[in-house]
């Protein structure tokens, strides 16, 4: 009677979630990620830059969108705008303080599915020490086997922080924020 | 008059002295401050590129003031100076330009960590040597703000002594840096 309630309980369980969440790992040892900001320079132009140092995993179902998850490290001393001057007073006191926050955080806490592969994924956001709400909007760009025996999937994604959130000490407004995140399934 | 002689010391070596010693004042006094001006002073641009350039002038200079030195004689030590000033003054005198030459070498190695190179007063530009090691503009940063620190007060050591020679010791020690 036992086994029978427990096979029971299989066959529900496997039924119930015909594709399993599959989970995936952020590809950065081939680089087909990245995270890049755009800051606006006193309103003449763009300024955009990218951390280069990050990792990340998230778990993804096509069928149950809403159960999806991510979570992502940046390493905040990898900041990169291609001016090592700059570069230096970013990561200094003034703005990110890399001496004492290292690593900066995206942990999800909830999934929208808008429909058409559009996602809102809101999620808790640490940087200089200080956590705020944030929402990526998330675009599935596509998914299927690679050449090479893997599985893989992406998504593009956009957010604005408010660099005066963050507690910096030199605020010159919004950052963008414009991410392109490829996994491979694990 | 031109050089040194074994009694005095000549008029380039008094000019070179005497113009590094207010470069490296002056150098210090702008780094200091330009560093945490804010993003919008008319300074923000102007001062770093004014210090990038003089320091770029007292390298040149320095290595002149070195060469003229090796190719000239010093003058001989003061008889009445004890052998542990004898041995204080010249251990001061290679820490000064130890730290002036790794000072230089750190700022350079600071602005020209992503290959771009050091413009000195649009005459001429001292091109980069790319990143020849990891975090270049950090740890040169670091090294450059503690070794001036280190240069200004051995500069400030180095200033007392002359004086305590000239007032206590009424001796010739600052004044063969001056007539």
């Amino acid at each position: 009677m036992k086994k029978h309630l427990l096979a029971a309980t299989l066959i529900t369980a496997t039924l119930a979630s015909p594709v399993y969440a599959a989970n995936y790992i952020i590809d950065n040892k081939g680089a087909h990620a990245s995270i890049n900001f755009k800051a606006n320079h006193m309103g003449f132009s763009v300024l955009a830059g990218r951390f280069n140092t990050f990792d990340g995993t998230f778990s993804y179902d096509e069928n149950n969108i809403t159960a999806s998850k991510i979570t992502v490290n940046i390493d905040t001393s990898s900041v990169d705008s291609n001016h090592a001057e700059r570069d230096k007073h970013v990561r200094s006191d003034d703005f990110l303080d890399v001496n004492k926050f290292s690593t900066a955080k995206f942990v999800s806490t909830k999934v929208e599915d808008k429909a058409n592969g559009k996602l809102a994924i809101t999620g808790n956001f640490t940087m200089h020490g200080i956590t705020k709400s944030l929402v990526i909007d998330a675009v599935k760009v596509g998914e299927g086997k690679d050449p090479w025996g893997g599985y893989r999937l992406g998504f593009s994604g956009t957010a604005t922080v408010g660099m005066g959130d963050f507690g910096f000490k030199n605020d010159f407004g919004t950052v963008e924020l414009d991410l392109y995140i490829e996994g491979i399934r694990k | 008059m031109w050089k040194n002689t074994k009694l005095k010391y000549g008029l380039v070596t008094k000019v070179l002295h005497w113009i590094s010693a207010l470069t490296v004042f002056s150098l210090f006094v702008a780094g200091y401050w330009m560093v945490d001006l804010t993003y919008y002073s008319q300074w923000y641009k102007t001062a770093p590129h004014w210090h990038k350039s003089i320091g770029i002038l007292l390298f040149i200079a320095t290595l002149l003031r070195l060469i003229w030195r090796f190719y000239n004689v010093s003058p001989a030590n003061i008889a009445s100076h004890s052998k542990n000033v004898k041995l204080a003054s010249k251990l001061v005198h290679i820490g000064i330009y130890l730290l002036l030459i790794v000072l230089m070498t750190s700022g350079y190695l600071i602005s020209t960590a992503d290959n771009r190179a050091i413009e000195v007063f649009g005459w001429f530009e001292v091109g980069s040597l790319g990143e020849l090691f990891d975090k270049q503009a950090d740890i040169s940063g670091f090294v450059h703000q503690y070794v001036a620190y280190s240069l200004i007060a051995l500069s400030v050591l180095h200033a007392i002594a002359a004086i305590k020679h000239h007032i206590i010791d009424k001796d010739e020690t600052l004044k063969r840096m001056i007539k």
